[in-house]
């Protein structure tokens, strides 16, 4: 089990800070994260001590940045079980979507091939392949979610077939929290000759991460949504299919050699898509967060806010004046609404509280033809929150009125 | 006088807020040709409405909404309905000016706002500064409208 109460000293955003003179209580987890004081220190470091350029010093403190940054790839492929080579660092998750898309989507696609999606998907997951599709000709098909808004392997069998080239899911979504069966669908989706590529965002920050296991072709995650720093994130490749992939972005560092006719001699990958001065410091700190986590250990994690997310839901559904979309979400994601209040006034509300929730469609912009609500509250847990905190949410959600909400205007 | 003291009165200004959300007034959309219609969608919240308005003579005859919205974006414009119905362009353009000074929280003539001042506190919740003026920027757009299509007829 996790011993919460010292994890919350190495985060100074926990330290008890106020909002609207109320405690500080966190639960947007699933936008973005607190940082510990080791990932802080981290990025310190780069600036106080070690600040160059990487891939091109001869001195020794460019040398350093070069090995701590070169050495959180090593860390990146402990974390997600895959080589180090297969590890391209980006600015984040919809970066590396989108190089999923133009890099990999634009090559393999043509006309009337199918990308298949859900309509659980992130916007960041929908987007670059609208696009992608419009370019090649392609279509962007659907799989069914079932009625509680899951892809159940039997509709997605039913969805494919040879047309799909390519299967973009998140591996746990982010309005409903449900853990996508990924191991099946590449599994399926392979016998057809499609490529996976798995949204990582919402699942790799909480739970163990096992690439070769999923056996998918892409995935893509966020650094700041794992307690790293913002601005940077990944992009798993097997190393063939990154090998295959055109840089959507070329200059200095992605190139060996080129000359005055034109012509370029790329590196190989994972060094061919990191054109230009990466975010060193985000990468050295995504480096202390990877670390930080496995520390304690992503299966911990993920059983510590899986009995935090039964408490919250089930403390929830005692309140009469709420309604929750995913009673039985797998994550720490829990999608509700207070009766007859306008999701935004709900979490103005909960602000005045000092509890900090997400009001809105949260990206997810298609679900709203599913969930037929226009939005919702999301509440999403971390390692870091305790039953405490569900608690102040509660509290506070039993005096959410529309009166109120008004209310805070005063 | 009576009006002002009570606008004066928290309980009170809260109190118009719920009724304009939970009975907007004009809280509908017609089917006229001679009216024009701006949609205004917020991108950083759900906020989605439409705003209609008939201008004729230089005046504003009529004003009509409707749409997804909170508490603040419904009771704004239903109140700037009331007050802009009737007024002359200017007029309005002034009423409309005051208002964004209100929200902005610069000096603002509160003669001129009646009910709306309940709005006041909007001015310090940045975040919600968006819901607070969607309607009264639909009604400028139209008015902006109006405006151009006469310049351009003479
Ligand atoms: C499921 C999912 N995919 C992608 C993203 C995009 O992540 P980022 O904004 O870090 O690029 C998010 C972030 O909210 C997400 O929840």
């Amino acid at each position: 089990m996790l011993d919460v109460e010292t994890i919350k000293k190495d985060f100074p955003m926990l330290n008890g800070k106020t909002m609207n003179d109320k405690p500080l209580v966190y639960l947007d987890n699933g936008a973005t994260t607190f940082k510990p004081k080791q990932v802080i220190e981290t990025v310190n470091h780069f600036y106080n001590d070690i600040t160059s350029n990487i891939h091109r010093g001869d001195y020794e403190i460019a040398y350093k940045a070069d090995v701590a940054y070169d050495h959180c790839r090593e860390t990146i492929a402990k974390f997600i079980n895959c080589e180090p080579k297969e590890v391209v660092f980006t600015s984040g998750a919809s970066a590396s979507l989108n190089m999923a898309a133009y890099s990999c989507g634009l090559c393999k696609l043509k006309k009337d091939d199918v990308i298949l999606i859900t309509e659980a998907e992130h916007a960041s997951n929908v987007l670059p392949w609208f696009r992608v599709a419009e370019k090649t000709g392609a279509k962007v098909e659907y799989i069914p979610l079932t009625q509680e808004g899951r892809i159940s392997i039997e509709n997605f069998e039913a969805a494919m077939d040879e047309r799909v080239r390519i299967v973009a899911v998140a591996s746990v979504t982010n309005v409903l929290g449900y853990i996508a069966p990924v191991k099946q669908i590449c599994e399926i989706a392979h016998k057809y000759g499609a490529i996976v590529v798995v949204d990582g965002a919402q699942s790799v920050p909480h739970m163990p991460t096992d690439v070769k296991e999923w056996d998918c072709d892409l995935l893509a995650f966020s650094g700041h949504k794992m307690i790293g720093p913002s601005g940077v994130g990944v992009l798993y490749g097997k190393y063939q299919i990154l090998q295959e992939m055109e840089p959507m972005m070329l200059g200095g560092g992605a190139n060996s050699r080129f000359d005055v006719c034109g012509n370029v001699l790329l590196k190989e990958a994972p060094f061919k898509f990191e054109a230009g001065t990466p975010n060193i410091e985000g990468v050295m700190g995504l480096d202390a967060a990877a670390q930080y986590l496995m520390n304690i250990g992503m299966a911990n994690i993920a059983e510590y806010e899986k009995e935090l997310h039964a408490y919250m839901t089930k403390e929830l559904s005692k309140l009469d004046n709420v309604i929750v979309y995913n009673p039985n979400g797998d994550s720490g994601i829990v999608a509700f609404n207070v009766k007859d209040i306008f999701s935004q006034d709900a979490a103005g509300y909960l602000n005045s509280q000092g509890v900090a929730v997400r009001s809105g469609n949260h990206c997810a912009k298609i679900l709203v033809n599913f969930l037929k609500v226009s939005d919702t509250i999301r509440a999403s847990l971390y390692l870091y929150n305790t039953k405490a905190d569900v608690d102040a949410l509660i509290e506070a959600l039993k005096t959410c009125t529309i009166e109120n909400c008004i209310g805070t205007f005063f | 006088m009576m009006v002002n003291e009570l606008l004066k009165d928290p309980m009170v200004l809260r109190e118009i807020i719920l009724d304009h959300y939970e009975y907007p007034r004009h809280h509908h959309l017609v089917e006229d040709e001679s009216y024009h219609q701006a949609h205004m969608a917020s991108e950083s919240c759900i906020d989605d409405i439409h705003v209609q308005a008939l201008i004729k003579d230089n005046i504003i005859q009529d004003i009509n909404f409707e749409g997804v919205a909170c508490t603040i974006s419904t009771a704004s414009t239903s109140m700037m309905t009331e007050l802009l119905i009737g007024k002359t362009l200017e007029e309005a353009k002034e009423i409309i000016s005051n208002y964004y000074a209100m929200i902005d929280g610069r000096e603002y003539d509160e003669e001129m706002l009646n009910e709306a001042i309940s709005l006041q506190g909007v001015s310090k919740q940045a975040n919600r500064i968006k819901c607070a003026t969607i309607g009264w920027h639909g009604i400028e757009q139209l008015i902006n409208e109006s405006e151009e299509d006469h310049d351009s007829k003479e």
